[in-house]
């Protein structure tokens, strides 16, 4: 930590944990109720636990992202933040907004549309919170002594996410309109410009831990982005198959969904070569275990997975049913959540002094909930694939296979249990490293 | 080798070309003629059971036109299935709904909140959507 104001991203991750602890109860609640066990439905009924699961992942994800230009930027633009002081109040708005959605969704205040249900007032509240958030971090930059590539294309990518957060409140009385632009949301989000925040993060990531010249770095982040945005923005198309629109995106969604493995491949690949280039041995292994395995699970999870259902003859069986659930889940693990937990293992000894990056309990971590979250992937994986099998070919009614493949749940819950361990292996050691302090400041060089 | 300039115009260039391609088929797939979704059906019981299907997050649990949760059924051409008398006695029934082991919320809704709904999903069964109703509704009658 070069910067006192770089302090504000601890808060930010702090809350990040927090939520993310919460969402894997909420999705223990829903993996109890497929496996047969719904004995909390007159409490949180499916629907509640559903809504409140995905809207913790984005929240939680974005509480990283924040955090982590907060402690990017400064370092980067070679100044203290603008506003320490806003950045506080836009922390607290955060999660008070956050919090008013998920109390709301247990009393019936949402807007059922997948992974958009906030209400359309807290709505407002988002924007205007974004609003100060990047007004903080672009003031930052603009004023800073340099502008880096690195710097550009995280900034460049939340400021997109927050433009593409306003498709996603236009009316429609029209279903299919309604979930086509509800789409310029949610997959131009996680397929385009998240990877660009993404790769902002991975390419500083690489720079401090591996101390390859950030020039070579920085180009290859531009070839990167260039590809996530090349395929991901038709690959749009994916997403409307099937829902009432032209047989146009049968053929352009295919044809780019196609190309999206390359995006992540070239990253996972510029990753590893990076690590091998590098001469620079930092200490921080940890952080080095989430960078690379962030690149190269998100290839898998987003990647292949992503593929193996998005060509039109595959997803016309696919679609609606428990195989997107496998690739989701392996794929924002990959690609953010473990993004994420490598920029706070990364900075949180620079920012507290207490470099616990050689523990045990860090290795346990990562290596629990890796696997814990593979195995996850192959029930719901299994499961889905059953389910394709006995529903869209066998024409067996929804419900008797559910009852099949309740099994694959029980599975799924034992996965999860031991990725529940990792994680909380993760937070003790966050906890541990206690809160951030000035002193910190000259002790660490990077 | 490419240099960081070049990069940097592929990046560029690569963005914008897609993305007026993808604004261009968006306008395109909407146009009158290109209207698959059967918008012209659209009637005001439509509008308000669209609502009445998000103010409780049926979506939370099923699906419809393939998006939602994968809890409950799929509900395109869930009439044509099913019958309106069933789905009637399922929107107004006062305790939990569980025909094979799995609750759905009693929503317990008025004669009017159901036929609203029910004419949402009446225009959902008309819409073409490209083969892929047939492999979710085997008993729909209209094979389109």
């Amino acid at each position: 930590m070069k910067y006192k104001s770089q302090k504000v991203a601890y808060w930010f991750f702090a809350l990040s944990m927090l939520l993310f602890g919460l969402q894997i109860i909420y999705g223990f609640i829903m993996g109890f109720a497929h496996a047969g066990f719904d004995g909390l439905h007159s409490a949180i009924p499916f629907n509640t636990a559903r809504a409140v699961h995905t809207n913790l992942l984005v929240v939680w994800l974005l509480s990283g992202f924040m955090g982590a230009a907060y402690y990017i930027i400064p370092e980067e633009a070679q100044r203290e933040l603008v506003s320490v002081k806003l950045a506080y109040v836009q922390l607290i708005s955060l999660a008070v907004v956050g919090v008013i959605a998920i109390v709301g969704y247990h009393f019936n205040y949402w807007e059922g549309r997948k992974f958009l249900e906030i209400p359309r007032p807290l709505d407002y509240l988002v924007v205007v919170n974004v609003l100060l958030f990047l007004g903080i971090i672009l003031t930052t930059l603009f004023k800073g002594k340099r502008r880096t590539t690195t710097a550009l294309v995280l900034s460049m990518g939340l400021l997109f996410a927050a433009l593409l957060y306003l498709p996603g409140m236009l009316p429609f009385d029209s279903q299919v309109k309604d979930s086509f632009f509800r789409w310029w949301v949610v997959h131009l989000w996680v397929e385009g410009v998240w990877e660009l925040i993404m790769g902002g993060i991975l390419s500083f990531l690489l720079i401090k831990l591996t101390g390859v010249d950030r020039e070579v770095i920085e180009k290859w982040l531009y070839v990167i982005v260039g590809l996530t945005f090349l395929s991901g923005v038709l690959g749009t198309g994916h997403h409307y198959y099937y829902i009432g629109v032209n047989k146009i995106w049968l053929i352009v969604g295919g044809i780019f969904s196609a190309l999206e493995p390359l995006a992540f491949l070239a990253m996972a690949l510029f990753a590893v070569n990076m690590y091998r280039k590098g001469e620079k041995k930092h200490p921080n292994k940890l952080a080095l275990y989430w960078t690379l395995g962030a690149a190269i699970v998100s290839f898998i999870g987003a990647g292949l997975l992503g593929f193996a259902h998005t060509l039109p003859q595959t997803n016309l069986y696919t679609h609606g049913t428990l195989v997107t659930a496998m690739h989701g889940h392996l794929a924002f693990w990959g690609a953010y959540a473990m993004i994420v937990l490598a920029i706070i293992s990364y900075s949180l000894p620079n920012m507290t002094g207490r470099k616990l990056y050689e523990s045990t309990r860090g290795r346990m971590a990562f290596w629990m909930s890796n696997i814990g979250m593979i195995g996850m992937t192959v029930a719901f994986g299994v499961a889905g694939v059953v389910q394709v099998y006995l529903e869209r070919k066998l024409k067996m009614e929804f419900m008797e296979v559910q009852k099949e493949i309740e099994v694959h749940f029980m599975v799924l819950i034992i996965c999860a249990t031991l990725f529940l361990l990792g994680i909380t292996l993760y937070m003790i050691d966050f906890y541990k490293h206690g809160r951030p302090t000035d002193e910190a400041l000259e002790a660490s060089s990077n | 080798m490419l240099s960081k300039k070049q990069a940097r115009a592929f990046f560029l260039g690569g963005t914008v070309v897609t993305f007026l391609i993808f604004i261009g088929l968006t306008i395109y797939s909407f146009s009158k003629a290109q209207d698959q979704s059967n918008d012209g059906n659209i009637t005001e019981a439509v509008v308000r059971g669209k609502q009445i299907w998000e103010e409780n997050n049926c979506m939370g649990c099923h699906t419809i036109l393939g998006e939602g949760a994968y809890y409950a059924p799929e509900l395109t051409k869930v009439i044509e299935r099913r019958g309106e008398g069933y789905i009637k006695a399922v929107l107004m029934t006062p305790v939990d709904w569980a025909p094979n082991g799995r609750k759905m919320v009693a929503y317990g809704f008025s004669q009017e909140e159901a036929e609203d709904v029910i004419a949402f999903f009446n225009w959902i069964g008309d819409i073409d959507l490209n083969g892929f109703d047939t492999v979710v509704s085997p008993l729909a009658k209209d094979e389109n």
